[in-house]
């Protein structure tokens, strides 16, 4: 964030929204991390006046926010896409109820899944539970668009669905401070039982709320200045709304342009007009045919997914040579590179695990953080991703579709965070309906993938200070689990024995791999004491290669060169430990047999 | 005014780019243009592929650089140089730091490291500067301003003074860390002046 003095300042996508919070007024923030939403409550945590806390998972997080709307406050939850369909169960019922304080969801869609495992359109969650859903294009309008969002959650009684992409989350620009605005709720405890109990007498009244609220913001949006008409040469004119508005901008600078800040309900008579003012109207949106469907279904004639991918992000140059494909850009061809996929760090206590997996023939299913990387080369030891949680359940299915054929072959492996997102329910599953099948916790003390979230495991809050750490051993034994070990996962052949161990067991075992994260700050302040190679030693047999660490690189040799180093004739090249980005865990020392590998002296 | 531009930073991972696009960016804002800016997060933070997108001019409605438009690309590594080719065009300046970082599929002995990387990009007819960025910053005493040596070697391709990263790297970096960045902003800068 930068300060010009005359209150304007460059910001992120999510510190904008933040901003747009606190100065709408936002007492109570809750969400789970998720790329691309994660520093929005980050930053809003920063801001005074504002109560911020990250929730085990996004329901919860969601039910906070629902509650302190109820309260009277205005109320703020955020997640990312995939987070939507963990909360989406109170959002659909939180439609009927409507709010007292202004109540906002931000949900943040990442089309191309730079870093997400599906790429959902959350906007398809706006005409399912029957709520208004804000789009803005960049992070300035998106600050301004958030502070309405609120405005319209109590005018019209109805939880606002605030959709960002990643290429708003992560793109900067400059924005303007502004006024600091207040609910005009009063906060209170107000007994509002038609309202708030939605037992099936008062939810049948509530439905019929929902719909005439619906009319309301219909009508409404046929004058909302953020639904706006961009005049321009109307031999084509566009409908676009989110990222997309800025690709057509550009490609298309002269054309008349329907922008929609508002992506539902659409105001059907504004978009009536403006079909009829244009010769050839197209649509233009990242993913799903959302508004092509809906404004398809009013009777309108117009282009869309016929001409615009509906896969992965769209950019200027997409945008213009599916419209107009004639235009062309000649372009330097592309040279075949090896790729750069993302590694777990140098001394990440993962790679141990994941080494030990790689060599026992079993089949490991996976879940989401850093250790789904776990899955690429060398280590290549995953072997199913679905989602948050999965993994535990889908051993468990596993185990019982192949019964004693399974026995020892199958493993979950998941996070601490994850774990107690939505881990957990699969645990107590596997125990009450009594399957073998061994978990593997990474408890690392983070949520690390999201770059480094305190959790309800960490012992610190969203602002660092102390808080209660749970106790995932006793945690694990109270669901019915009798066998829990504490291993440390850089003892590679200690954790071996247990995990072998583990798994001839005839009843569900956990494993808890304990280390923490290397990102972690006092582990990035703390004097790492670095391994180095005895060059003379090492026989070039690459069992260090394979745990496939950073600091760790191969140096082929020529025949000649083996000779000059005086190494035995077949010898093809040498492992080189980097003592700069070595983080001393030791791993590698413990797979070299020929003791190439030292520890520097303290 | 009236100019604009494209800037694309590349490299890996821990590079320090986010703070050279972001001392680029403020250069560009405090002389009076409009500026965009795209990042990536998440999963690329772990060792993998990162690109800044930096776009300049009186109004910037897109956050990401078209193919073909990059007037200037900033690469932190060699290969990361070559990779982006496409996004470049025949009028473009390529800052390269000579620099050579393995990735995963080559330091564990699968491929090796294309030897011709820089013939290749070389051979185009398109302005080439190398930089041996972290050699230059090893000089000045700190290896971690090889971020900053490479904004002042593009520095140069802008039409802004000196003086105008000087005060935005005085005001971003810490008090005990200004006198070696200034001193590697000015390496970098000597660079590209020849």
């Amino acid at each position: 964030m930068i300060d010009f003095g005359d209150d304007s300042v460059w910001m992120s996508g999510n510190e904008a929204i933040a901003l747009g919070a606190y100065e709408a007024g936002v007492k109570v923030a809750s969400g789970y991390p998720g790329t691309p939403s994660t520093e929005i409550l980050e930053n809003l945590s920063c801001y005074e006046g504002v109560y911020t806390e990250w929730a085990p998972n996004e329901k919860v997080g969601f039910e906070v926010a629902v509650g302190a709307s109820f309260a009277g406050v205005r109320a703020l939850a955020t997640m990312k896409h995939v987070g939507l369909n963990v909360a989406a169960d109170p959002l659909f019922t939180a439609s009927y109820t409507g709010v007292r304080g202004g109540l906002v969801v931000i949900v943040a869609d990442d089309p191309e899944m730079h870093s997400s495992q599906n790429e959902q359109d959350s906007r398809n969650y706006a005409f399912a539970a029957k709520v208004p859903m804000l789009e803005p294009s960049d992070p300035a309008e998106a600050k301004e668009l958030l502070k309405l969002a609120f405005a319209i959650s109590e005018e019209f009684d109805t939880p606002v669905l605030f959709r960002t992409t990643t290429r708003i989350a992560h793109v900067k620009c400059v924005v303007k401070k502004g006024k600091k605005l207040s609910s005009s709720v009063s906060p209170g405890i107000e007994k509002m039982p038609a309202k708030f109990v939605m037992l099936p007498g008062n939810a049948r009244s509530r439905r019929v709320v929902v719909e005439e609220r619906m009319r309301r913001l219909r009508e409404m949006a046929e004058t909302a200045p953020y639904n706006r008409v961009e005049a321009g040469d109307t031999r084509r004119g566009f409908i676009t709304s989110s990222v997309s508005y800025l690709y057509v901008k550009e490609a298309f600078p002269e054309a008349a342009v329907l922008k929609l800040g508002m992506c539902w309900p659409l105001p059907e008579q504004k978009i009536r007009d403006f079909a009829a003012s244009v010769d050839q109207l197209v649509i233009v949106e990242e993913l799903d045919p959302f508004l092509e469907l809906h404004i398809k279904a009013m009777g309108i004639l117009c282009h869309g997914k016929d001409l615009i991918p509906n896969q992965g992000e769209l950019n200027t140059t997409i945008v213009r040579k599916s419209v107009d494909p004639a235009s062309v850009t000649e372009l330097f061809a592309p040279v075949a590179l090896p790729m750069r996929s993302p590694n777990m760090c140098a001394g990440c206590p993962h790679r141990g695990i994941f080494y030990n997996l790689s060599r026992m023939k079993l089949f490991v299913s996976g879940d989401i953080g850093c250790y789904t990387l776990g899955f690429l080369p060398p280590l290549s030891a995953m072997d199913s991703c679905v989602c948050m949680g999965a993994s535990v359940g889908i051993a468990h299915g596993m185990a019982k579709a192949l019964g004693t054929e399974a026995k020892g072959k199958i493993v979950s492996v998941i996070g601490d965070s994850t774990f107690i997102h939505s881990g957990l329910s699969g645990l107590i599953n596997t125990v009450y309906n009594g399957s073998s099948s061994l978990l593997i916790i990474f408890d690392n003390r983070i949520t690390a993938m999201t770059g480094q979230q305190n959790n309800p495991a960490s012992g610190c809050n969203i602002k660092g200070e102390a808080a209660n750490a749970i106790d995932l051993e006793a945690l694990c034994r109270a669901v019915g689990v009798r066998h829990v070990d504490v291993v440390n996962p850089h003892d590679i052949n200690g954790c071996r024995k247990v995990l072998e161990k583990a798994l001839e067991r005839d009843e569900a075992s956990v494993v808890i791999a304990r280390a923490p994260c290397v990102l972690l700050p006092e582990m990035k302040k703390a004097k790492h004491i670095p391994y180095s190679t005895r060059l003379a030693s090492c026989t070039g047999c690459m069992a260090c290669v394979r745990l496939g660490c950073p600091a760790i690189s191969w140096n082929p040799l020529s025949p000649q060169k083996v000779k000059a180093l005086g190494y035995k004739e077949k010898q093809k090249g040498f492992a080189l430990i980097s003592e700069v980005q070595c983080n001393g865990c030791g791993q590698c020392q413990a797979l070299c047999k020929f003791d190439a590998i030292v520890r520097r002296e303290a | 005014m009236g100019a604009q531009g494209n800037i694309l930073f590349s490299g890996v991972g821990g590079q320090g780019i986010l703070l050279a696009s972001e001392i680029m960016a403020y250069a560009l804002l405090a002389a009076g243009y409009d500026a965009k800016k795209s990042e990536v997060h998440g999963m690329a933070q772990r060792g993998g592929l990162v690109t800044d997108q930096l776009r300049y001019g009186d109004k910037v409605y897109s956050p990401l650089i078209e193919p073909g438009r990059a007037d200037i690309q900033v690469a932190f590594e060699m290969m990361e140089a070559v990779r982006y080719l496409p996004y470049l065009h025949k009028d473009s300046t390529v800052i390269v730091n000579t620099q050579k970082i393995l990735p995963p599929a080559v330091a564990t002995g699968q491929t090796s490291y294309p030897a011709d990387v820089l013939d290749h990009i070389t051979s185009l007819g398109i302005k080439v500067v190398l930089v041996d960025a972290f050699d230059l910053a090893r000089e000045v005493g700190e290896v971690r301003t090889a971020n900053v040596v490479m904004v002042g070697a593009a520095s140069t391709f802008l039409p802004m003074d000196a003086s105008v990263y000087e005060g935005i790297i005085s005001a971003r970096v810490p008090a005990r860390f200004l006198d070696v960045n200034l001193q590697a902003f000015a390496v970098g800068r000597k660079v590209s002046q020849g």
